[in-house]
């Protein structure tokens, strides 16, 4: 998550002091990604370190203000046009524990995929609510239309998370015995599996 | 919304399809309530039982035992002219496979089960056009199935299913031949529908159009495996979903 890029989209539009960052921040992303204080300045100063932002004195209550520099515009510019890089995802916990699942004979696997799902369902049903909830009052500020897209993020990886254990599962059934019977007599297959499981093949 | 009485009660349903070597256990015992205002998503692999499941609630299809109560009315032992009236007047019913009547219009099949109810033509018709209009196929009324793409001929379904005032909507896979956009507003409507008092389960291999859903049942070899419950979206949300 950029929080980086998000301060210097928000600052394009103008100078902002530190708390009033946050909050925009939030009210943008609908408080998905909580920042505190401490996170926006230190990013801030990180911003300015790299010449992206400038102080820009204060306002009439002496909150000291921030502004973006021409090489933060084209920094900026330039992230809204590079796509989101795919090649080293984010660690992703349930991959892992499934990964392991298999390699450890003793987890039986389909009731950690059937608890996962059940959670993951279940949060869908929630975050479906919300949107209802934000339709029906009919988004019309950009923060409202920003907050709806970003629930919709949810809905659409969670979804994606839910329909995979659904093939692990169907996966998993089909493949049963032909894991049980290689991995029992053969400890160092078993080695390698683990090894390629912990490395995740890089999608390109 | 529990103090009700149940729209739809399933008591320690089972059915079995044919006999000795060809025996299939559909369903396996299976209890479940759906209240007024409630909408439930019945989710589970390709032959699980969930179509099995919908068309006894639905009085298509008879249980081996067990029984489904309809508004407290047990239709496995009700008479033929009973439950064809429960059919016409209670129950909207949204096949997996649209089933259409191809020699009508689009108009003519959506308003086929008022008028059969006793519904004057013409009323018939109005409601009809509104019941499309809502599906956004206000245009395509006088067309004929044939004349349809599947997303359409499916939400020419729906309509029917809905149109009058149902208190039970049994879908079928009602979003398989549409877009993301339309099957999204398809169950808007049919979440409106529940939250204005009607019950409905709803059948889907889609999680996304599940989590429209008050429950989510888990079907597996005929049996429930699991069941979600909403809980509070408002507590979810705090301290970050994906602060990570
Ligand atoms: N008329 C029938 N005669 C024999 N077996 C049947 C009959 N109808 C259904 N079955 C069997 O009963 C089981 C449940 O079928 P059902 O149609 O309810 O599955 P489903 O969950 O709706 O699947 P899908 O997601 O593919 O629509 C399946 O094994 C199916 O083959
Ligand atoms: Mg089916």
């Amino acid at each position: 998550m950029s929080i980086r890029h998000g301060l210097l989209a928000l600052l394009d539009r103008g100078p902002r002091y530190g708390y009033q960052l946050r909050t925009e921040f939030e009210s943008r992303t609908g408080a998905t990604w909580p920042l505190n204080v401490g996170q926006v300045y230190t990013t801030l100063a990180r911003l300015e370190r790299d010449s992206l932002v400038v102080p820009a004195g204060e306002d009439d209550s002496g909150h000291a203000l921030y502004a973006i520099t021409d090489k933060g515009r084209t920094e900026l510019r330039e992230w809204f046009a590079r796509p989101v890089d795919r090649k080293s995802p984010p660690r992703d916990e349930l991959a892992i524990k499934l990964a392991m699942a298999v390699g450890s004979p003793e987890v039986d696997i389909r009731a950690v995929i059937q608890a996962q799902r059940l959670h993951t369902i279940r949060a869908m049903q929630d975050y479906t609510r919300l949107k209802a909830q934000a339709i029906e009052t009919g988004p019309t500020t950009r923060d409202e239309v920003a907050w709806l897209l970003v629930l919709e993020q949810l809905i659409f990886s969670a979804e994606a998370e839910a329909r995979w254990l659904d093939h692990c599962e169907a996966r998993l059934v089909r493949l049963a015995e032909s894991i049980g019977q290689a991995d029992d007599d053969a400890p160092k297959r078993q080695a390698d599996s683990t090894d390629s499981a912990t490395h995740r093949p890089a999608r390109r | 919304m529990q103090k009700d009485q149940p729209v739809l009660r399933l008591q320690e349903l089972t059915r079995v399809h044919g006999s000795g070597a060809t025996e299939v256990h559909a369903l396996r015992g299976i209890d479940l309530d759906v209240f007024p205002g409630e909408l439930v998503a019945v989710m589970g692999p390709s032959g699980s039982g969930k179509s099995t499941l919908l068309t006894i609630a639905g009085g298509l299809d008879t249980p081996t035992s067990g029984k489904v109560l309809v508004e407290g009315t047990d239709i496995t032992t009700a008479s033929r002219k009973q439950m064809a009236a429960l059919r016409r007047r209670s129950i909207g019913y949204v096949f997996q496979d649209y089933n259409l009547i191809p020699a009508l219009t689009a108009a003519e099949n959506v308003a086929l089960p008022r008028e059969l109810d006793g519904t004057s033509a013409r009323k018939a018709r109005r409601e009809a056009l509104a019941a499309l209009e809502e599906m956004g196929l206000g245009q395509l009324a006088d067309r004929f199935p044939d004349e349809m793409s599947g997303g359409q001929q499916q939400r020419v379904a729906i309509a029917r299913a809905l149109v009058g005032d149902r208190r039970l909507v049994l879908a079928d896979e009602p979003t398989g031949a549409l877009d993301s956009e339309t099957g999204e507003s398809v169950l808007g409507l049919l979440r409106a529908r529940c939250d204005a008092g009607a019950a409905g389960v709803l059948v889907t291999h889609e999680p996304r159009f599940a989590a429209w859903a008050d429950r989510v049942v888990f079907l597996r070899d005929g049996s429930v495996t699991d069941t979600t419950l909403r809980s509070q979206a408002e507590t979810l949300l705090q301290g970050g979903v994906a602060a990570q």
